[in-house]
């Protein structure tokens, strides 16, 4: 498969509205029972979570009354790579190929079965959205019998992250095959669990390259810059590393549009400026 | 060794006739002969061990709860899809459950000792069979059956084999490190395939999909 991903295949995407998020972490709990995420009892070293989904706590550092502050989801950003061709930072370093770029979906899988454990890609990963198992999983008595049989368990040496719940696009994608429809899959067939977790509905996921979806209405991504948004509220986090994440953020306030990217001083005016005629190819 | 170095030094020299071993002066026909077939011997010893026994070592048989006629079933309901069925949602049901035996076993039908035993020790006990898959693939893989039944129009022959016209069923076989069924590895410890339901890996999976497609796919086509 070596087309890129453009033209007729999916382009799945997620939008957040930080304004909305309230940072209750419904998403994380969604998560991590959905995608049977293993969980030790003392959690408190955070370095050894495993969170495929994390809420950050983002702050204008400006003392009262003008203190602010933002709760910024953060799952597997999906990049296309440079050029939107499927480079991701993550694939192109997998000596192991165990992540590859899925081109029908834009989607970044990862293969517990043929990760032997160098992490590689979790150095590459410039979100920290990849997660190593350092132990077995090990769950309270009893919950072995809630986990979900379509998300396959992993062991300890693997590394995980975000799958944008592709199980789910499997099984919608079973019922368009047996309703004889093949690949036309509606809006609301596939839905992450964080999305349809979060209460407060920041969380907005569809097809980046349906017009008719949600998300494409949200930002506007611009097929001649990678999905670039052309909404002037929206942003991607480290645009500048032209990784071109498949998630956005939507925010009104001008200081979290600026925390999503490392400007030098005097660097954001002139970045807004030139944002109209800048593309990378 | 050392009886191949006393063989060879004693040995007569007359190496020289010998065209294959000419540049051994020292050396002797005989010695280097009973080495040879020493060698030949040890070779096909370890080789049919391997050949014959390994297979076995490897793979403990299991018998399945009680025997089943496929052949029997198939001419009563008419195919495959009565009992292996789709659900609404798309999903495969795989080894029907009892409540579906149920639908035409309400009671004994037929005199076989098997329909007794499931009668008895499943039915009226409310147990579910706990059948032994032959074709259960790994945790990791996500086959759609719906994608190759009802979008490509496979039959289920080309994978599962003539599995509907036996009249026994066979042991099943599992493998000891994996603890995965034979069927998959295929019957033929040289994974040598002469029909596509020979073998259920993931190369067969692919060399079907590059035929077919054109295109091995994404490893999240078929991974989970």
């Amino acid at each position: 498969m070596t087309q890129d991903n453009h033209g007729k295949a999916h382009k799945f995407g997620m939008v957040i509205d930080l304004d909305k998020c309230t940072g209750c972490g419904s998403c994380m709990v969604a998560c991590m029972s959905e995608n049977n995420v293993p969980f030790k009892e003392d959690e408190t070293n955070k370095k050894d979570s495993l969170t495929w989904m994390t809420v950050f706590k983002l702050s204008n550092e400006k003392n009262f009354p003008e203190t602010d502050i933002c709760y910024m989801p953060r799952p597997c950003m999906h990049c296309g790579g440079k050029g939107d061709h499927g480079h991701s930072p993550c694939v192109s370093v997998c000596p192991a190929t165990a992540t590859d770029y899925g081109y029908d979906t834009g989607i970044v899988s990862q293969i517990y079965t043929r990760c032997f454990g160098c992490r590689y890609c979790m150095g590459a990963c410039p979100y920290h959205a990849r997660y190593f198992n350092w132990w077995d999983p090990k769950w309270p008595d009893g919950m072995e019998e809630y986990l979900s049989p379509d998300v396959s368990p992993r062991m300890r040496g693997v590394v995980e992250k975000c799958s944008f719940c592709y199980h789910r696009y499997q099984e919608a994608r079973d019922r368009a095959y047996y309703e004889e429809r093949r690949d036309t899959i509606e809006e609301g067939e596939y839905q992450t669990a964080c999305t349809q977790a979060c209460p407060a509905g920041a969380i907005t996921f569809g097809d980046l390259h349906n017009p008719e979806h949600e998300v494409y209405k949200l930002v506007k991504p611009d097929p001649h810059q990678c999905g670039k948004p052309r909404n002037p509220k929206a942003f991607r986090l480290l645009e500048r590393l032209q990784t071109n994440p498949k998630v956005y953020y939507i925010s009104e306030r001008e200081w979290v549009r600026k925390a999503g990217d490392n400007y030098r001083k005097g660097e954001w005016g002139q970045q807004k400026k030139s944002d109209g005629d800048k593309g990378h190819k | 060794m050392s009886e191949l170095e006393k063989k060879t030094e004693n040995g007569s020299v007359g190496a020289a006739e010998d065209g294959a071993s000419g540049e051994q002066k020292a050396g002797g026909d005989s010695g280097v002969g009973m080495g040879v077939l020493f060698f030949i011997a040890a070779f096909a010893v370890c080789f049919l061990s391997g050949w014959l026994l390994f297979p076995s070592l490897l793979y403990s048989k299991k018998e399945q709860p009680f025997n089943f006629n496929h052949a029997l079933h198939v001419a009563e309901t008419g195919g495959c899809d009565s009992c292996h069925f789709f659900r609404e949602d798309g999903s495969f049901a795989g080894i029907p459950k009892n409540s579906s035996c149920v639908e035409c076993h309400e009671s004994q039908l037929g005199e076989t000792e098997d329909e007794a035993i499931f009668m008895t020790e499943y039915v009226e006990k409310g147990v579910e069979v706990p059948w032994l898959i032959y074709s259960e693939q790994p945790d990791c893989v996500f086959f759609s059956h719906a994608a190759h039944v009802v979008g490509a129009k496979m039959d289920c022959v080309s994978c599962h084999g003539h599995i509907g016209e036996s009249e026994t069923l066979k042991p099943y076989q599992e493998n000891r490190i994996t603890g995965y069924s034979r069927d998959i590895w295929g019957e033929n410890i040289w994974g040598i395939k002469k029909n596509s339901w020979d073998r259920m890996k993931m190369d067969d999976c692919a060399e079907c999909h590059q035929e077919e497609t054109g295109s091995k796919g994404a490893c999240f086509q078929c991974h989970k």
